[in-house]
């Protein structure tokens, strides 16, 4: 079994498992199994947690473009559907607990929140612009999409960075925590913008030299050129 | 203050500890899907500490169960300890809070430092129900055991000068460990108006759940003022002075566009990132936490008073 294999038939359905072990464990704590509690403050328990796992799911799928071109383990692109899509649900599952657990479905108060707090408002952005990327994770969605699909799909970049901010903005005072969440978020963004730079040298040089394929051959249909400078 | 318009119970009313809790997990427990198994098995959570010797005092204090001993000791904010709500139960183990002495100045008469048994001697102790309101918009009932503030200060016969009180927590990064982070401005200092210092629900106190309190809410001597947030309450308290000026306070220094020197709980005074209106009542079942929080947390008649004319917006 060669390693792809491996990633699909073993690695996948594994790291699907581990990735609602934190879901898993709320519900355990609720009911009380395997010595599983939810502590005194419960609501708040399954808000944060659920926020925070939102973070790491962001954080960690945008880990695997580096992971991938640092170790050449194509492969792990394989994981990367099913970790955005992680992150897409304990987003929902925290908007859903704070709906449902933290303003008992008081619409006029959630409005309000939504309109007036600001850590709500990106909060709530951030979740809103998600949405087209799990209705877009499909394979037809990118087929159809073809090269908008990676354009669309950076939209990642602006919402882990709302998320950390969401975060940052609802602490009272010790705002240790969400500076990790941010450090990491900018060594990532940071990675992408330096091999983005590293790589726009030799791209200028590849699209020069189609540009004068192009001029040379007039006939022919131009060639589909490529910046070279995509995610 | 109108005395008769409080609900009154005699204390052959007022249900004993271990009968109230046990009623109260089996209403959750039943409420929870039939989630019994997973409460802590009985007696876990039997208060701790030496008992204190105490009367109720039930005209001052609510009809509204109290929190068990459990989540009033193991969820809670004392930042000198960590700024999780389990860290000071986790850490404040540290803190040696006898022998404690709390040194006296100011406009006073009478100064100078005082040990916690002198400060304590003269006083009888009562146990007061009264509500508790966080600014993060999570309250709780606790049964306090205390004696009013203002039989203390009484005895310091503080000058005509004196207009305010200050309180100052402990300082020692040692017994504290989170004072070696600076989030906040260390030592923690709150204060009081003097006629709120005076108010007879403002209490000075010793114990909870009738036993000596513990290390984690704030031994061996902390402030308690119903009606305002939380972190009012200065907790571990080794000074107090006397003031002519408005003293600075802890939370007021940290951000002062969010956290006034009054600190009323008021519904209808946001807090600039997060609405003031309602609350999550700590130990009801997960779908009936949210509550509406109530003027001056339910004591708006004893103490709405102390601010007529007041601007409560501008002065939050």
């Amino acid at each position: 079994m060669n390693f792809d294999t491996q990633v699909r038939r073993i690695y996948k359905p594994l790291l699907f498992v581990a990735c609602l072990l934190p879901a898993a464990r709320l519900v355990a704590g609720a009911c009380g199994i395997a010595g599983q509690s939810l502590g005194t403050d419960p609501v708040h328990e399954i808000l944060h947690t659920c926020g925070k796992w939102t973070l790491n799911f962001l954080l960690i799928t945008l880990c695997v473009t580096p992971l991938r071109e640092l170790t050449g383990l194509n492969s792990l692109l394989r994981l990367r559907r099913m970790l955005g899509l992680f992150a897409f649900t304990y987003a929902c599952l925290h908007f859903l607990s704070y709906l449902l657990l933290d303003q008992g479905l008081d619409w006029h108060a959630i409005l309000e929140d939504i309109v007036k707090r600001p850590y709500i408002t990106i909060g709530f952005t951030a979740l809103l612009l998600l949405l087209p990327l799990a209705v877009t994770s499909t394979n037809r969605m990118m087929r159809r999409l073809g090269r908008r699909w990676q354009k669309l799909h950076r939209l990642i970049y602006v919402i882990a960075l709302l998320g950390v901010w969401h975060f940052y903005w609802q602490v009272k005072a010790d705002v240790r925590e969400p500076l990790i969440y941010a450090g990491i978020l900018t060594a990532l963004l940071g990675y992408r913008s330096w091999r983005t730079g590293r790589r726009s040298a030799p791209a200028l040089r590849a699209g020069a030299r189609a540009a004068s394929m192009m001029a040379n051959s007039t006939s022919s249909p131009p060639p589909m050129v490529s910046g070279g400078t995509g995610s | 203050m109108k005395r008769a318009d409080i609900p009154r119970i005699k204390p052959s009313e007022i249900t004993p500890y271990e009968l109230y809790v046990s009623r109260r997990r089996l209403l959750s427990g039943a409420l929870a899907l039939g989630a019994a198994a997973s409460l802590p098995a009985f007696g876990s959570d039997a208060p701790q500490g030496a008992p204190l010797k105490f009367i109720r005092n039930t005209a001052l204090s609510t009809t509204q169960a109290p929190n068990t001993y459990e989540e009033i000791t193991n969820y809670n904010n004392f930042y000198e300890f960590g700024t999780g709500k389990t860290d000071p139960a986790a850490n404040a183990h540290a803190l040696r809070a006898r022998p404690w002495s709390v040194s006296v100045t100011g406009n006073a008469e009478v100064t100078g430092t005082f040990t916690l048994e002198d400060i304590l001697k003269p006083h009888a102790l009562e146990e007061r129900v009264y509500r508790l309101r966080c600014v993060e918009r999570w309250s709780m009932v606790i049964p306090w055991v205390g004696f009013p503030l203002a039989d203390l200060i009484k005895r310091f016969r503080p000058t005509s000068q004196a207009k305010y009180v200050a309180f100052k927590t402990l300082y020692d990064p040692k017994q504290m460990p989170g004072q070696r982070y600076g989030v906040l401005d260390w030592p923690y200092v709150e204060g009081l108006r003097m006629d709120e210092a005076m108010h007879p629900l403002t209490l000075m106190v010793v114990g909870l759940h009738g036993r000596v309190l513990p290390n984690q809410d704030g031994a061996p001597l902390r402030l308690v003022v119903p009606w305002k947030y939380g972190f009012k309450g200065i907790k571990s308290i080794v000074e107090i002075r006397f003031s002519s000026t408005q003293p600075p306070t802890s939370w007021n220094i940290a951000a002062s566009n969010e956290y006034g020197f009054y600190a009323n709980v008021n519904p209808e005074v946001d807090h600039p990132r997060w609405s003031q209106k309602r609350e999550r009542r700590i130990g009801a079942s997960l779908f009936d936490q949210n509550q509406p929080t109530l003027k001056f947390n339910g004591y708006e008649e004893q103490v709405a008073s102390l601010y007529r004319g007041m601007d409560l917006a501008r002065y939050f």
